[in-house]
């Protein structure tokens, strides 16, 4: 471990730039999935299970239909489309029934949800990971010190696109207004004449076609497997809990934050600890914030 | 009276034709089933599909050319499938199921080291022989089990000849082998950490030095970290070993990162397909293989390996180059075959001692049980990956290409 933080800040400081690099590509894929869930945890209440399987989804669809020589755009568009229809059935099929119920209730069903999915994908697409070749240059600075793939830097602009035009919707349009309006207080919601169970499917189909965006981005710069949907659930629930819900601003900071800290631990103590990394992170934030409210706890004697 | 007679005796018959059917269960009509629990979900899918192939593949040639003879009378071969999810606890559940509810005494071995020492302690409790071809894992062969039996080299052989191939470079120079700097990348399950144990071993003979150890997580999709290290450090040889996705993350992140190691060698290339997705990238790669259709070795039932091999494409299209997971597989049901005619018995425990004494050699290569029940007369073999995207053997380090100098 010395030696690795020898060669980061003494020998080799130009390895910085590549791990703040790779941690920034890490998060901007992070930040979609994450926001996707803070927005249904903060409207509905319902913590998404699946999420990860949803991105993974996105990625199997993205990734047939770049075998079938669709153009990237059209295949976001077409994944984004779809994935709102598919999270909008998965609404009307499940969610709605579970929404006034329990946290565990909705852990377990949407855990159900994940398993479900998980298999199968595996059925139709099989158990090995997968990519999409876009056969993208690799750009190479300082003396091949740092690389940086050129799709990389793609899904980076896409992500930000997308949180950008995400946040515009929010702010700007009735619906986004109504769905902030309902996450306050949604029996305020309802007596205003907002009709809260069209706005629930309109959120959770809308977190579903961010998770499908994240998947394309996810099966162009890493691999797919129908198991793997796990690792961008907990990231995700990592972040939302850091960062709070329904807070934009806050999602995008806690993820490539959780990014940094990802890649600085892989490349100080080993790769195998990057997983432990946010979830490390999660437990400080806890206890941190456990200590920090102790203030504005008040205890009945 | 007559129908109280008429019902005892029909009572009679059918329970003795209910025992009579369980006794044989492993024997229906004239099929011998075999079982097996084997991973068609999740992480080890991939390989467990090869194998399944390879067990298919070898009972339908095996039945085609007449079936396996025993006390006079030719018999089919069969395998009972259960999918054991990649879950060691569900394979033993199932291996147990197999034995106890289906009736089964031959078991066929499952894919991965790990799932193996789950299931074997189960074949062994109740004596049923296991001829297994995807395990490799030196461990399973300490535990004194009397019924496992492995077609296959144990793990720790798998790149250890690599290491040998670095010295041997040092050598050809006249320097010492304990300059070589070596970087590894290994992942945690059993397998691969036995192929780490066997690297170190020979890296300690040598008296090499390792630059970077890491060790990959289970949900490997991102290796940037520890290819940035081999970048920054420069060692004379990389070694990477994480099953098939491992393979396809390290070939892709190698392409994109542009990295540039003398030597380079990991497990499962063929099963990750690396040479078509990443044809230069993977140029130079090192890969270690059970098993080579140019193999010079052949027998009766399925020919050459070269024949095999067409064989096999014949009944699977897919395959572009077929991974020696499936031709171990295939191996072992011989061994079956043969053990089989050799006890010309059904009894377990005539099977068992009929498997411990075979000698013979296969498509796959000669077959020798050691008192432990691994494979001691098979060697393990080192392949290059040319710049077309073919496997060459390679058996000296005259045989190589040196160093692996790819332009980005």
């Amino acid at each position: 471990m010395l030696d690795n933080l020898q060669l980061l800040f003494v020998w080799a400081p130009i390895l910085n730039v590549q791990v703040i690099l790779e941690g920034i590509f890490v998060g901007a894929v992070f930040a979609l999935s994450a926001y996707g869930l803070a927005l249904v945890w903060g409207v509905m209440n319902i913590k998404n299970l699946a999420q990860g399987d949803f991105v993974i989804m996105g990625g199997y669809m993205a990734l047939a239909l770049s075998q079938a020589n669709v153009p990237l755009p059209l295949i976001l568009l077409i994944v984004v489309a779809t994935m709102f229809v598919y999270g909008w059935v998965i609404y009307i099929g499940m969610i709605r029934r579970i929404i006034d119920q329990d946290m565990f209730v909705s852990l377990l069903a949407t855990f159900g949800l994940s398993l479900l999915m998980q298999q199968v994908m595996n059925l139709i697409f099989g158990p090995e990971v997968k990519i999409i070749d876009l056969h993208m240059v690799n750009w190479d600075f300082f003396g091949n010190m740092v690389t940086v793939p050129s799709s990389k830097v793609l899904s980076l602009f896409l992500a930000a696109a997308i949180a950008f035009s995400v946040v515009l919707f929010m702010k700007k349009s009735r619906t986004g207004q109504a769905i902030r309006a309902t996450a306050q207080d949604p029996r305020a919601a309802r007596v205003l004449g907002i009709n809260t169970d069209r706005i629930y499917a309109i959120t959770f189909a809308f977190n579903s076609a961010l998770c499908g965006a994240a998947g394309v981005l996810v099966a162009i710069i890493w691999v797919i497997q129908p198991f793997y949907g796990v690792t961008y659930s907990v990231r995700s629930f990592a972040i939302v809990t850091a960062a709070g819900l329904g807070n934009l601003p806050g999602v995008i900071g806690a993820a490539f934050g959780i990014g940094l800290v990802e890649k600085y631990t892989g490349m100080i103590i080993g790769t195998a600890y990057e997983v432990a990394a946010p979830v490390s992170m999660l437990v400080l934030v806890l206890i941190w914030r456990q200590y920090s409210m102790r203030r504005n706890r008040q205890v009945l004697r | 009276m007559k129908l109280k007679a008429l019902a005892l005796a029909t009572g009679a018959a059918a329970l003795a034709v209910s025992v009579a059917g369980t006794a044989l269960a492993k024997v229906e009509g004239d099929t011998i089933i075999l079982g097996s629990s084997i991973s068609l979900t999740g992480k080890y899918a991939t390989n467990g599909l090869h194998t399944q192939r390879g067990y298919d593949y070898a009972v339908k040639v095996i039945n085609e050319a007449g079936g396996v003879k025993v006390g006079g009378k030719s018999y089919k071969l069969a395998v009972k499938y259960y999918d054991d999810e990649s879950t060691p606890a569900r394979g033993a559940q199932l291996a147990e199921r197999l034995i106890q509810q289906d009736g089964v005494e031959y078991m066929l071995g499952p894919y991965s080291s790990g799932m193996t020492k789950a299931i074997a302690p189960v074949s062994e409790k109740f004596g049923v022989p296991m001829v297994e071809a995807e395990g490799a894992s030196r461990s399973l062969f300490t535990q004194g089990y009397k019924y496992l039996f492995a077609v296959l080299s144990t793990s720790e052989q798998y790149l250890s000849t690599a290491i040998d191939l670095a010295a041997a470079e040092r050598k050809k120079n006249f320097k010492s082998p304990s300059e070589v700097r070596v970087a590894m990348a290994f992942e945690g399950d059993p397998f691969s950490m036995d192929v780490r144990a066997g690297v170190v071993d020979k890296i300690n003979e040598y008296g090499m030095k390792i630059i970077i150890d890491d060790q990959l997580p289970a949900d490997l999709s991102d290796m940037s970290t520890t290819l940035t290290k081999v970048k920054a450090l420069r060692p004379d040889i990389l070694v990477i070993s994480g099953h098939s996705k491992g393979a396809a993350t390290a070939a892709r992140q190698i392409d994109e990162m542009k990295v540039n190691v003398p030597m380079i060698a990991l497990t499962h290339c063929e099963a990750a397909k690396v040479q078509e997705k990443f044809p230069n990238a993977s140029t130079g790669f090192l890969c270690p293989t059970q098993w080579v259709e140019t193999l010079s070795k052949s027998d009766a039932m399925f020919g050459s390996a070269a024949e095999w091999n067409e064989g096999f494409k014949a009944d699977n299209p897919s395959y572009t180059s077929v991974p020696y997971q499936s031709a171990q597989a295939s191996a072992a049901v011989y061994v079956f075959k043969e053990a089989f005619e050799a006890a010309n018995s059904f009894d377990k425990d005539a099977l068992r001692d009929a498997i411990a004494a075979v000698e013979m050699e296969t498509f796959y290569g000669d077959i020798k049980f050691s008192e432990a029940g691994n494979n001691i007369a098979k060697p393990m073999f080192m392949r290059q990956i040319g710049a077309d995207g073919s496997y060459s053997l390679v058996e000296t380090f005259a045989d190589m290409s040196y160093p692996r100098n790819v332009t980005y």
